[in-house]
């Protein structure tokens, strides 16, 4: 019998220097199927996707079209064998006409000159395929981005995709648009088009799929028909359990008697429309407070409202007792709050600076720019902070850039902890960094709230949450829907309960 | 299952969007359109067609190169060399046809090469190695003005070759005392320069491409549009335009000056811009670009006519108009954000 299967991909292997990005992942795609690529943040499905396309070679295993191995050069090569993907940005210009956009390069000709009578009547009628109704002619700025999604799809099935692949294609769209879209998809896959399907909104995954591939720290967990799969499965095989290989970090007796602390962060009401809604939480002195919840749950932004880093505009916080206002990252340094936001690279370090700038530069910030710190005092923190975090290289004259992931992050809490913050959010702090440094970070902020620093720590690692927290507020949907107490017997099954009753009745 | 059908309306009225998109070059003809009236009311025989014509007479080279300039800052761009290779190929018609004996119209197609060649291989720079093209053309600007200086410091004549009599050979139509007007056939290769570029532009599929590689240059590269000689053409078709230019000044004055059209460049830019086309690239019309080369030869009318001003003005009242449509194009920008979201 035939391969039913038009693409397959075996055993993918694909290393980024040192990295292990995908290992022996499998994925098969059936004509006239939906099938979802499902994984937290980092667990593969964009590197799947592009190496698929091939935007990236593959290290081992092979990609098999109708049976033939293939491997090809890039995103327009793929095209080329019907392979099209429609990202989350949408890849048209704006200043075109929807139907120069549909047509671009494929135009119908009269000699050297467009057709542009044949163009429009082309264009309604790829639209028409696909149940979009719009004027060709008007530019394609003028209409929403949703819109705008379905033409590259339109343009996509249009290059007589055989598969098609959806990369994150809702993200950005409301309700009723979303609607329309997970219909075009219906019926393209009732067309006897292949569909890979990206979303990290489980609604609409379970909407449209009819398989679902899930994957995790780039490993294949499994693929199962999306019948027998219940939502509360899938979030823990996305989720997963994290192996025996971390050290189990031993929280200090200290750490568990914060109950009577007195609270250092007081959120009411504390909210933003459209990021997160409405939510009280509150911090004491010496507590770790984790922030666990899927991706887009809402986590970092929680965390960026108490961090200043966004402007809250509903309810109130109060900080060490006091009420703050005019919140913004400078007042919230001042006040002694640190943020360590979730992308080191482009938001915390400066790649070009060296270990010592990088470290010194919030102490510096915070002294102002006249009082530069003295350089033997500045060698003398620079040199203790390296020992102590286990920064390698143990060299302060490197550049940030050529360190690794992990000891990238050691640099961002060094500089953090010289200024010795009251409160330290930390914002994924482990993601993409290998073991060691995982649990040296984790180590380190045991002992941080054991010497009466209050920590916001938020990670998609549910196993890490639990190990460090004192009390972990979980969420769903941009809400906050349920702080627990970190008990002996909380388990990361417990919050995965939590996140999949917290969207339903009771 | 059948989803139904999605009927969706421009955010924006298409009557509305189509007037936002006419609002720059709508304002250089009412620009025009006063500048010219104000003549008129305030000068005697300002009303006389020679006048308009003039226009086209003395701004035939700057034309040539701004329609050039069009396409580059079309694709997103800017050629900051075009001066300095027009007067180049000015100096370099005169070198060959008078000191090196080439016959004058193989010593033409020599130079159009030239500049065409130069054009592609700064648009393969550009291109291949992700120079600005600020930086890349910039090279051109100073490397031609050496070479022109370098040919000859000097004047060069090129009142001795029959060739370059043919530009200034006139059309007449009627007696330019009896309300008619002139124009040299250096004027009629201006307007064809303009048909070209309009039909090139509007209508095939390299004009499409530029400006959705103006648009949106990843957009383009992930469309699979032709992005690598889209750009290389754009610079290839300027380097053209500006040879030519040099060419058409060759026809007009017959001599070829080392330190001539020193900030062309620059006019050709304002005039690109003030004819409603957007620096950013991917938004314009070639048509607005003649308008806006119009506008810039009706100030040095003006102030011909004026008689007591010092030809300065012209550009400072250029530098204040640039401003205003800057600010202009910025403003309608934002308003089409806004109403977007």
């Amino acid at each position: 019998m035939p391969d039913a299967a038009p693409v397959r991909m075996t055993g993918i292997v694909k290393d980024f220097t040192g990295v292990r990005a995908l290992d022996g992942v499998d994925l098969a795609l059936r004509p006239g199927e939906i099938h979802a690529v499902m994984g937290e943040n980092g667990a593969g499905k964009s590197t799947l996707i592009k190496v698929l396309t091939g935007v990236h070679g593959h290290d081992a295993g092979e990609i098999l079209l109708d049976g033939e191995p293939v491997r090809f050069s890039g995103p327009k090569a793929a095209q080329a064998a019907g392979i099209s993907t429609v990202y989350q940005e949408v890849n048209l210009t704006e200043n075109l006409s929807v139907a120069e956009n549909l047509l671009a390069g494929r135009e119908p000709r009269l000699g050297p000159f467009i057709n542009f009578r044949a163009m429009r009547r082309r264009a309604t009628e790829l639209l028409d395929g696909i149940g979009v109704d719009l004027n060709v002619a008007a530019p394609l700025g003028a209409y929403s981005i949703a819109v705008q999604q379905l033409v590259a799809i339109a343009r996509a099935v249009d290059i007589e995709a055989k598969v098609l692949i959806l990369d994150e294609p809702t993200s950005s769209l409301d309700r009723d648009e979303v609607e329309v879209l997970l219909g075009v998809m219906r019926r393209l896959a009732a067309d006897g088009t292949a569909l890979v399907f990206i979303s990290h909104f489980l609604d609409q995954v379970y909407a449209v799929a009819d398989r679902m591939t899930v994957l995790r720290n780039g490993a294949l967990v499994g693929e199962w028909a999306t019948a027998d799969l219940p939502q509360n499965a899938l979030i823990g095989h996305m989720l997963g359990r994290e192996a025996a290989a971390l050290e189990q970090i031993e929280r200090t007796a200290a750490a568990h008697h914060v109950a009577d602390g007195e609270p250092l962060v007081e959120a009411v009401g504390l909210g933003r429309k459209g990021s997160i809604a409405p939510y009280d939480l509150t911090v004491r002195r010496g507590e770790v407070v984790g922030l666990a919840g899927l991706l887009g749950s809402g986590r970092t932004e929680t965390a960026r409202l108490i961090a200043g880093a966004d402007r809250a505009d509903s309810g109130s916080l109060r900080f060490a007792g006091r009420r703050v206002g005019g919140h913004n990252p400078r007042t919230a340094a001042a006040r002694g709050i640190a943020f360590c936001p979730e992308n080191r690279k482009t938001e915390g370090l400066v790649g070009d600076l060296t270990v010592a700038e990088n470290m010194i530069l919030a102490m510096q910030a915070s002294r102002g720019w006249a009082r530069s710190v003295p350089p033997a005092r500045r060698d003398k923190l620079v040199a203790a902070f390296i020992d102590k975090l286990g920064i390698r290289p143990a060299d302060p004259d490197m550049p940030v850039r050529n360190l690794s992931g992990g000891n990238q992050q050691k640099v961002l809490l060094a500089r953090w902890m010289l200024v010795e913050p009251k409160l330290l959010i930390l914002d994924e702090p482990t993601r993409g960094i290998d073991v060691g440094a995982k649990a040296d970070i984790q180590r380190l902020v045991a002992e941080l709230s054991a010497d009466g620093m209050a920590v916001l720590f938020v990670s998609a690692e549910l196993d890490e949450v639990t190990r460090l927290s004192d009390r972990i507020a979980v969420l769903r949907d941009r809400e906050l829907i349920a702080v627990l107490e970190a008990e002996a017997d909380l388990t990361s099954e417990h919050i995965v309960d939590t996140i999949v009753a917290g969207g339903r009745e009771p | 299952m059948t989803a139904p059908t999605l009927t969706a309306r421009p955010t924006r009225s298409k009557l509305f969007d189509g007037l936002t998109r006419y609002v720059p070059i709508g304002a250089t003809i009412g620009l025009l359109a006063a500048l010219y009236l104000g003549g008129v009311a305030n000068y005697p025989n300002f009303d006389n067609p020679q006048v308009v014509a003039k226009l086209f007479i003395d701004n035939a080279p700057l034309l040539v190169v701004a329609v050039g300039m069009t396409f580059v800052i079309l694709s997103g761009g800017i050629d900051l060399s075009v001066g300095s290779v027009m007067a180049f190929a000015t100096m370099a018609c005169a070198w060959l046809t008078v000191d090196a004996g080439v016959a004058a119209p193989l010593a033409t197609v020599l130079v159009l090469a030239f500049g065409t060649a130069w054009g592609l291989l700064v648009g393969a720079v550009i291109h291949y190695f992700h120079v600005q093209p600020f930086i890349a053309t910039l090279v051109g600007l100073f490397l031609f003005r050496g070479l022109t200086l370098q040919i000859s410091a000097t004047d060069v004549s090129m009142r001795e070759i029959g060739f370059f009599q043919w530009g200034m050979t006139h059309v007449d139509f009627g007696e330019v005392r009896d309300g008619g007007f002139w124009l040299p056939y250096l004027s009629f290769v201006a307007f064809a320069v303009v048909a070209v570029a309009f039909v090139v532009l509007h209508y095939t599929r390299f004009g499409r491409g530029v400006y959705a590689v103006g648009g949106s240059e990843t957009s383009a590269l992930l469309m699979g549009l032709p992005v690598a000689r889209t750009k290389i053409g754009v610079y290839a078709i300027s380097g053209c335009c500006a040879a030519l230019a040099g060419v058409l000044a060759a026809f007009a004055t017959k001599s070829a000056n080392p330190l001539a059209n020193v900030g062309t460049e620059l006019d050709a830019i304002a005039a690109v811009v003030i004819g409603g086309t957007l620096l950013t690239g991917g938004a314009g019309f070639v048509l607005g670009t003649v308008a806006g080369v119009m506008v810039w030869g009706m100030l040095n009318t003006l102030i011909a006519f004026q008689g007591n001003l010092s030809s300065w003005w012209a550009r400072i009242v250029m530098g204040a108009l640039l401003l205003a449509f800057i600010l202009l194009q910025r403003v309608l920008a934002r308003s089409g954000e806004k109403r977007r979201t």
